[in-house]
């Protein structure tokens, strides 16, 4: 008991980030991260999800699955403000490459350089990569 | 012959194999799952997909799962399930470019 109380008490909040370079899909990664990351809110950690690369695909606005019989997870970014998960970081070269801009994404993110993403990254203790 | 892509043309070589190789004459392209993602308008690939020379076509349901349905490029021809399959029968051989 003392052991658990000890880990309460005394356990130290460190960043991670959750990086996510995969469109939503054509692979399982991108939903897997996303429940990894939901799992992640329950120990109270400070949390940052990263999008780069295809990764960006992920947050468009407008996915509609019927036709493909998968499920649209999308919603599920907006939700993640409700679980305390607010830092959403989506590099500016990724975007543009693909012909997007932050109007065309589903939910409020930061935007930023790949420069200021790699500064981003250093100063986590722990990146998860999907 | 008709050629089909089913990556993003961010993530792998696939759509640039096709529009290297590809014989012009009697080809089509038919882009599915990420591939679709080669069609979307004002993206780094839009270019080399108008220059193609060959008709591309876009699988419909792919398309609208990634939210592309409004930001496809101009000058591709969307196909649903039904006409992928008179793609298919419509040319004479298929590769899919994996």
């Amino acid at each position: 008991m003392s052991d658990d109380m000890d880990f309460e008490e005394g356990g130290t909040v460190k960043k991670f980030m959750f990086v996510n370079r995969k469109a939503p899909y054509g692979t399982i990664y991108a939903l897997e991260g996303l429940e990894v990351v939901l799992i992640s809110a329950a120990f109270d950690q400070d949390v940052s999800l990263a999008f780069l690369d295809d990764g960006v695909f992920q947050l468009v606005k407008g996915q509609k699955t019927d036709g493909v019989e998968m499920k649209n997870f999308s919603p599920t970014y907006r939700a993640l403000e409700g679980y305390d998960i607010e830092k959403l970081y989506v590099e500016r070269e990724s975007l543009e490459a693909r012909g997007l801009s932050e109007d065309d994404l589903l939910v409020d993110v930061q935007v930023m350089s790949a420069a200021e993403m790699g500064d981003m990254m250093s100063q986590q203790d722990v990146v998860i990569s999907f | 012959m008709l050629h089909i892509v089913n990556k993003s043309p961010f993530d792998t070589n696939a759509l640039a194999g096709v529009l290297r190789v590809a014989k012009k004459e009697g080809s089509a392209v038919l882009l599915i799952e990420d591939g679709v993602y080669a069609a979307a308008k004002n993206s780094a690939t839009e270019a080399s997909l108008k220059a193609a020379g060959m008709p591309v076509y876009v699988l419909q349901p792919d398309a609208d799962a990634r939210g592309l349905q409004n930001r496809l490029m101009d000058g591709v021809n969307m196909v649903d399930y039904g006409g992928f399959v008179d793609l298919v029968a419509g040319h004479d051989n298929v590769q899919s470019w994996l």
